[in-house]
């Protein structure tokens, strides 16, 4: 199952962090940071997956984006590689261009996907029609 | 603060309100807090609600973080959740069931009925989270597991075929455009239903049966050019290679993961590495195969792959191969980082140790591995080099060679000086004698070696360990050694003003050695024992042998008898045979105890007498107890010494010493000397003592007593006196002198206070 979903920019900020597993909220900021730093030193032609204590790190960049998935040994990792760009391509598709203004959006869009660390739906029509829905309910 | 605000948002009517609630909730609390249990009204209320983004928020909450209690209140709705003709909410309700199980596992026969028609659904998402379910479950429930591969209904809804027809279909149909990532439709569903195939045909002969073939097409025919193909491809052979499928199966699979190692994509040569790693046990001939690839891995620049590389290759060696795999792990040890350099240098004296093909090889190898890596050997090696050394008797001139002129250019790696001083320490003689045959013989004087070990000691770049190591190879050398005796007093008294509390203690002892018991030397710097195999789990009582560790005094260990076989011990005095080391003979004590009838003894019947059988022709090999250290109890501790006995040229000198751990033993050395201008032969030594006394004779150092004092036979007698009486004692002597047997009889009577009190 995943462990915890984290959206990093190239300066070491968290933009969005999702966790799974309950982790003390000081722990979070350390563990953050810890993976950051591993995920920041890679080069480019290094292997994707990161072994960082008991889990795995699956990380993608996107220009000044790096998402960073933390699995542990059940999940496929080439498909939690997938999942990661078919949620970046979901959130394109939603924000047009503009990235990163409505967070509570990103967050409602992640939990359409990933339901308490398991895929729940990759279609990406189906995940943002509550979304079309919701921006319905706000205009009016 | 704000829980507070979370429930407030959560029960307001508004669904924008109620969103932002739930997330704040989703985020930021847990089980542990209070506040959860109120939202448990609030969540039951909306799970009924008549909207169903309403509901699915509500479900989407509780699957994330509910305690076990909101599950078991819940789960009925839930449930109810699942049957619904809703898609957006089955799926969640699935989701939930899950997380539900996973906290409540009793709860788990409720959803059954719910899933038998679960998988009849088109709708993906629904599929998927279905496929979830019944995957936990499975994974939860040996019952389940059993109840879901044997379910035969009417419609043929066994499960194995369902989900195989489903896959089917997803492969074979053409183009669509809803579910389609890069070409292949909806890898995500296949992923999972391939995964929840290798749970229900684990162990299960049928089952695996029934997905061959459909296992089969999708190796075959799933596009590899992309990554998604490859992580369907990667899948399957873990299926492959979980469930009981034929072997031409899984040699296919096999070949799947050898073509992903040549792969340009770090990430697949990443995964094939970690499959590869965990087939190897059962298919170890097919991976052997793709052997030199992953040798290959080994030079590349990704730590990740580098490493798993490295455990595979361990993995794979085995006595064919051991010599190239040797070579190419030698090389990576060179490059590698310092963090893999430990687990290499372990791996590579394990692999060394079970595949050597010759000694000299394993030597090689081993002196290979300290050279370079030598700082990140662990400290556990250390003894077990020094035990294979010792074992390999015939290498020993070139083992010590070897290590000499390795430490002479630079002596900075702490365990390549530890065993190289032990081993000059032993086998120094050789190294000076210059009797190598295995390689060209260096010329060395015992002066050279003593300057390299005074280095040792002095340089500041040695750990205290190395130290102690040094000095004590100094000291063993100094019955080697002929010409440099005094240089090496020198040394070792320097030594006994050392801050260091460890060498000093040794200095001390080595000291007291020199000058009080210059006898005792020899026997007690004698060569090692070959030591016997010990698997690597129990090193720790050889590596006391080495003479380290805290002094063993000598009372508690009796030398045992029935030692090592005499063919051993023939090789060890041959090597012995140039020097002039006299073995001390141990005797077997006797399990009779002192005592004879009556205070004074009639010597001739009942004397407690364990004199040695000083013809006996195999002398057994002094023991582990007997080392170095052992020179402990030798600390004079101011009893002075009587002259038991002197007449007719022959005196005989008492020395006394009380044991540490046990305040009724007296162990008495006795000196024998001879002041006539003949030698003594045949030298007996006998002793009684009265009965609330128990006594033990040890062996004495030979049975002749040279002239002209020139000599002495040493003995040592324990007596133990556990009710503090006087010690008395009588003696008697026999012996061969001018041609004649000679015999007396004497009391001992002049026994210092201090030695029995």
């Amino acid at each position: 199952m995943i462990k915890f979903f984290l959206m990093v920019n190239k300066q070491g900020q968290t933009r969005l962090s999702r966790y799974y597993e309950h982790v003390d909220i000081n722990k979070r900021t350390i563990l953050e940071a810890e993976v950051i730093k591993n995920c920041l030193s890679r080069s480019k032609d290094q292997c994707s997956f990161i072994e960082y204590k008991d889990f795995k790190l699956v990380y993608r960049q996107y220009a000044a984006l790096f998402v960073v998935v933390g699995i542990n040994e059940t999940e496929n990792e080439m498909a939690v590689y997938e999942l990661i760009h078919n949620f970046v391509e979901v959130l394109d598709k939603y924000f047009s261009r503009v990235i990163m203004f409505n967070l509570d959006r990103v967050h409602i869009i992640l939990d359409e996907m990933v339901l308490n660390g398991c895929i729940v739906e990759t279609n990406r029509n189906r995940i943002l029609a509550p979304l079309f829905v919701l921006d319905k309910v706000a205009e009016s | 603060f704000f829980q507070l605000e979370c429930l407030k948002l959560i029960a307001s009517q508004k669904f924008t309100d109620k969103r932002i609630g739930y997330l704040g909730a989703m985020l930021l609390l847990d089980e542990r807090q209070d506040v959860h249990l109120l939202m448990t009204n609030c969540i039951k209320n909306d799970l009924n609600h008549s909207t169903q983004y309403v509901q699915g928020l509500a479900l989407c909450t509780l699957g994330c973080m509910g305690s076990s209690e909101m599950c078991r209140d819940l789960a009925g709705e839930v449930e109810k959740l699942l049957k619904t003709s809703n898609s957006y909410l089955r799926k969640k309700a699935a989701l939930c069931a899950v997380h539900v199980i996973r906290k409540v596992p009793e709860l788990m026969e409720m959803f059954l009925p719910a899933t038998k028609n679960l998988l009849n659904e088109k709708n993906h998402g629904v599929l998927h989270t279905s496929v979830v379910l019944l995957t936990e479950m499975c994974e939860r429930s040996p019952d389940m597991l059993a109840h879901f591969r044997k379910v035969r209904q009417l419609s043929s809804s066994q499960l194995v075929p369902q989900l195989v027809r489903i896959l089917k279909n997803l492969i074979m149909s053409g183009y669509s455009p809803e579910h389609d990532v890069s070409g292949i439709s909806d890898p995500f569903l296949q992923v999972r239903i391939l995964r929840l195939l290798r749970i229900l045909g684990r162990n299960d002969d049928d089952s695996s049966e029934a997905m061959n073939d459909i296992l089969a097409q999708v190796a075959t025919n799933t596009e590899t050019s992309k990554n998604v193909g490859n992580a369907i491809l990667y899948e399957t052979v873990l299926t492959i290679m979980d469930i009981k499928s034929e072997s031409g199966l899984r040699v296919l699979a096999i070949n799947i993961l050898g073509r992903f190692l040549l792969n340009n994509d770090k990430n697949i040569r990443y995964v094939a590495l970690t499959s590869l790693l965990k087939t190897v046990q059962t298919d170890h001939n097919a991976v052997q195969r793709h052997r030199s690839t992953i040798v290959d891995c080994l030079k590349d620049l990704d730590v990740s792959i580098k490493r798993r590389a490295m455990e595979l290759s361990f993995a794979l060696v085995n006595g064919n191969n051991v010599r190239g795999m040797m070579k190419e792990l030698l090389y990576f040890l060179d490059s590698c980082e310092p963090e893999f350099k430990a687990d290499c240098a372990s791996g590579i004296f394990l692999a060394a140790e079970k595949y050597a093909p010759s000694k000299r090889w394993h030597i090689d190898t081993i002196m290979r591995v300290l050279t370079t890596a030598g700082s990140y050997v662990r400290d556990d090696a250390v003894p077990n080099l020094i035990q294979l050394i010792t074992n390999s008797v015939e290498m020993h001139a070139y083992t010590v060679q070897r290590l000499y002129k390795a430490i002479l250019g630079d002596y900075s790696q702490q365990p390549l000086v530890q065993v190289a001083s032990w081993c000059i320490g032993e086998y120094g003689d050789l190294l000076v004698s210059g009797q190598c045959e295995e390689e060209e013989p260096i010329q060395v004087t015992e002066d050279e070696v003593l300057d390299i070990l005074e280095s040792v000691l002095i340089s500041n770049m040695s750990a205290s360990v190395t130290r102690g190591y040094a000095l004590t190879a100094i000291m063993k050398l100094s019955t080697r050694f002929t010409c440099t005796v005094n240089r090496i007093k020198k040394v070792v008294s320097i030594y006994g003003s050392s801050i260091d509390v460890e060498l000093q203690q040794r200095a001390v002892e080595y000291n007291a050695l020199f000058k009080k018991y210059d006898h005792m030397r020899p026997a007690l710097l004698e060569r090692m024992p070959v030591m016997e195999k010990v698997t690597t789990n129990g090193p720790t009582e050889i590596v006391q042998t080495n003479g380290e560790t805290e002094p063993a005094v000598l009372e508690t260990k009796p030398p045992p008898s029935g030692l090592q076989p005499a063919s051993q011990a023939n090789d060890l005095l041959d090597l012995l045979g140039g020097s002039d080391i006299t073995p001390v003979i141990p005797t077997a004590p006797t399990s009779k105890p002192a005592s004879a009838g009556g205070e004074l003894l009639d010597l001739l019947g009942d004397i407690n007498l364990t004199g040695s059988p000083v013809s006996a022709p195999v002398p057994q090999i002094a023991q582990p107890p007997l080392f170095c250290r052992s020179a402990a109890f030798l600390f004079s501790t101011g009893i002075p010494s009587i002259t038991a006995y002197n007449k007719n040229g022959l005196k005989i000198d008492f020395t006394f010493e009380r044991s540490n751990t046990n305040p009724s033993i007296t162990v008495i050395t006795i000196q024998a000397s001879n002041s006539t201008e003949l030698d003594m032969t045949d030298f007996v030594f006998q002793a009684a003592v009265p009965k609330t006394f128990q006594l033990q004779l040890l062996s004495p150092s030979s049975s002749v007593i040279p002239a002209f004092n020139s000599g002495t036979i040493t003995q040592v007698i324990k007596v133990l006196n556990p009710q503090k009486q006087q010690l008395r004692m009588r003696i008697k002597l026999t012996y061969n002198h001018k041609g004649s047997a000679m015999q007396d009889l004497a009391e001992v009577n002049n026994f210092p206070a201090q030695s029995w009190q």
